[in-house]
């Protein structure tokens, strides 16, 4: 789950970890007051979860609280688009007012598991403000990795070690390991995935904060963490996706036109990697979990038909625990209930695999069935071809 | 033969008394697998379903003499489970539940590191994975058994359902499976790809091995390089993900596209650098194995 920039701020002052001063706010005229009470002199942010909001146009300087006024104004409500947000962007609902301060230089850190040697990274470089993986592709030796135990903790030294590394002396130093050692501990204490400053800022009078953060958490442990869920801003997600999680489905939406229904993830991936082999564009990742009954079969068709790209639909199924006929059933009360008018094939493997194809032949219902993975792929591929070249009529199906 | 577990295994149960506990527990126990014990907290010394439930898995590893566990403790709890059966020296731990917090596994590793640096080793398999089979002898974990037939080709598979996708092409054309071994979906594990590839090299009945990976880390690739080295039987791979963009979280914790690496095509190449035979499609996984052994 990520947060805004202001909630990440929030979560890691907790911590210890030195932030500027400000306050969000959706309305205008409390970006004034909010810019008076900081003396003036602000900086209005445009709070939305992707990066780059700079370059998008969604951070400004304010000389004065009336420009802060006008700025928030201008930005809340707008559509931000960002390197990172796709060409469609996202509306901006909330802008962050904080006070302007002096650059001496801007670093960058950032904590994120290091999945080959199983333990936390701390990474650092003095190339604060840009893309961490554009300066890893440049100049990797900048980027100065220390893996650091999740159970023991950061040692002072580990933190001196990084603050030196970065050009770091005198009260500065002493602030950066302090701000160092709050850092990881915000990470590991909210089971976050991901806590980034970047830039982190060292000011001309020499402190040491978070100019911009970003912090993303480990969704298995949220529930030790109620305060951090609530966080959760559903604007930000996919519509589609906040209510395929609802009933437990896994929907990622792409930007093809084959919908894919499938048990488990590394099989639904392989599917869609089939459909692309057999010359078609899968419309979405889809897994059904290990335990899906009719209900949530019937809710998988809906969310695929949501996605008006789609065309044809592969149904694919290995029941390994899960029966056949049960999933048969599904899929046949599932097309009854919402006359489906776009081709369906359906490929069912494991137990009760006859009965299932019974059940699917019976239904009287135009189901394409398939013999194995590569027959499905193909046999749906050509009927979305079909499709796409002259649209259904309504109710072709049925 | 076969690796880690066969006749000789007797397994216990963690979370026995579950719903899916109780029912994946009658399955193994219906496969043939010996099912010695339940650890369920707080019901020690009933019996259910005719195996004796003890409070504490150091209990039932000194009345029934268990030698691996399998483990459907709710996630929450799961990573302590993982963590009593090691302390207890159960040797083969499968743990099922899905959905462990990162934290959690990182602190489980950590206590498995350190038995293993005092050379009292353990081996988990998972999180978040089937679980591990050799056809014919012993089933622990959620796989139907059913498609899985006595041979010669190991499996190792970060994914539950596209492993019985592979093993039942492998079962159709007549090759049957040393062990089957789902290593998991999650980022932190403890058994690896190199882990089993390893304990194949050393297991004369494995011919040949089949390697199932997707987007995400960089454990195909340190496979990859460990098989040049080490491994002188045919491995055929396959990369579940080709087709995934780049951010997005394909269901598994772990397969992931971050910052430009993991992706299927970098970990396809370096795959077939190492002499490995990498298929396209998962359909032609078990015509390729086939093909590999000359049959």
């Amino acid at each position: 789950m990520k947060v805004h920039e202001y909630q990440a701020k929030s979560i890691l002052a907790h911590f210890g970890v030195a932030v500027p001063r400000g306050e969000v706010t959706d309305s205008p005229a409390e970006a004034r007051e909010i810019a008076r009470r900081l003396g003036g002199r602000a900086v209005v942010k445009a709070q939305i979860h992707a990066g780059g909001r700079g370059k998008g146009g969604g951070v400004k300087l304010a000389k004065d609280p009336q420009e802060a006024h006008d700025l928030a104004k201008r930005i809340l409500g707008m559509t931000l688009v960002t390197p990172q947000t796709g060409p469609a962007g996202r509306v901006v609902r909330k802008v962050l007012i904080e006070e302007a301060l002096d650059i001496d230089r801007e670093l960058y850190l950032s904590v994120t598991l290091d999945r080959s040697r199983g333990v936390p990274v701390l990474m650092a470089s003095k190339a604060g403000g840009m893309d961490i993986e554009e300066v890893a592709e440049k100049d990797p030796g900048a980027i100065i990795r220390e893996g650091i135990s999740a159970t023991l903790g950061m040692f002072p030294f580990q933190a001196r070690k990084i603050a030196f590394a970065l050009g770091l002396s005198g009260e500065s130093l002493k602030k950066g390991v302090a701000l160092l050692q709050s850092l990881f501990r915000a990470y590991v204490e909210t089971d976050a995935s991901l806590a980034e400053i970047n830039p982190l800022l060292v000011t001309k009078q020499g402190d040491v904060l978070a100019l911009d953060a970003k912090m993303s958490f480990d969704d298995n442990a949220l529930f030790r963490h109620p305060d951090i869920k609530e966080m959760r801003d559903l604007h930000e997600e996919d519509p589609l996706e906040v209510e395929a999680s609802r009933y437990g489905l896994n929907y990622i939406k792409l930007d093809g036109n084959v919908g894919c229904m499938v048990n488990g993830a590394g099989l639904a991936m392989g599917t869609m990697d089939l459909v692309k082999l057999a010359g078609g564009e899968p419309a979405n990742f889809l897994d059904v979990g290990g335990g899906a009954n009719e209900e949530q079969v019937k809710n998988a068709f809906r969310i695929i038909l949501s996605d008006k790209n789609v065309r044809a639909i592969l149904i694919n199924i290995f029941g390994g625990i899960m029966r056949c006929d049960i999933i048969a059933k599904g899929v046949v009360a599932a097309v009854r209930e919402m006359g489906l008018a776009i081709p369906v094939v359906v490929r069912l493997e494991g137990t009760n695999v006859d009965q299932g194809k019974a059940i699917l032949r019976e239904s009287g219902l135009k189901i394409t069935p398939a013999d194995g993975l590569a027959d499905g792929a193909r046999k749906v591929v050509d009927a979305a071809n079909a499709a796409a070249s002259s649209p259904p009529s309504p109710g072709w199906e049925i | 033969m076969s690796i880690w577990v066969g006749k000789q295994t007797r397994l216990l149960v963690q979370g026995l008394t579950g719903r899916e506990g109780t029912f994946h527990a009658l399955a193994c126990r219906e496969y043939g697998t010996q099912v010695v014990a339940g650890v369920t907290p707080g019901k020690g010394g009933t019996i259910h379903e005719g195996i004796p439930v003890f409070d504490t898995v150091a209990d039932a590893v000194r009345e029934t003499g268990a030698n691996a566990s399998m483990i459907f403790v709710p996630p929450p709890f799961a990573a302590d489970a993982i963590v009593e059966a090691a302390d207890a020296a159960v040797a083969v731990i499968a743990c099922i539940t899905e959905g462990i917090p990162v934290n959690d596994m990182l602190r489980a590793r950590a206590f498995l590191d350190r038995r293993a640096a005092a050379d009292k080793p353990v081996r988990l398999i998972g999180p978040n994975c089937p679980g591990i089979i050799t056809p014919g002898e012993c089933k622990i974990g959620i796989m139907p058994g059913r498609i899985h037939r006595p041979g010669g080709v190991g499996v190792i598979s970060r994914s539950g359902t596209l492993t019985y996708e592979a093993v039942d092409q492998l079962t159709r054309l007549g090759l049957g499976q040393s062990t089957v071994i789902g290593i998991g979906g999650d980022p932190i594990n403890g058994t690896n790809f190199i882990d089993c590839l390893a304990a194949f090299k050393d297991d004369p009945a494995t011919e040949a091995v089949v390697l199932i990976g997707e987007i995400g880390g960089m454990a195909e690739e340190e496979a990859a390089c460990w098989v040049a080295g080490n491994f002188r039987k045919p491995v055929v791979s396959f990369i579940a993900g080709q087709t995934a963009p780049p951010g997005r979280r394909m269901g598994h914790a772990g397969a992931i596209i971050a910052g430009g690496q993991g992706t299927a095509a970098e970990k396809m190449k370096a795959l077939t650098a190492a002499g490995i035979a990498v298929v396209k499609s998962p359909a032609d996984i078990g015509a390729r194995v086939k093909e590999a052994l000359g049959r």
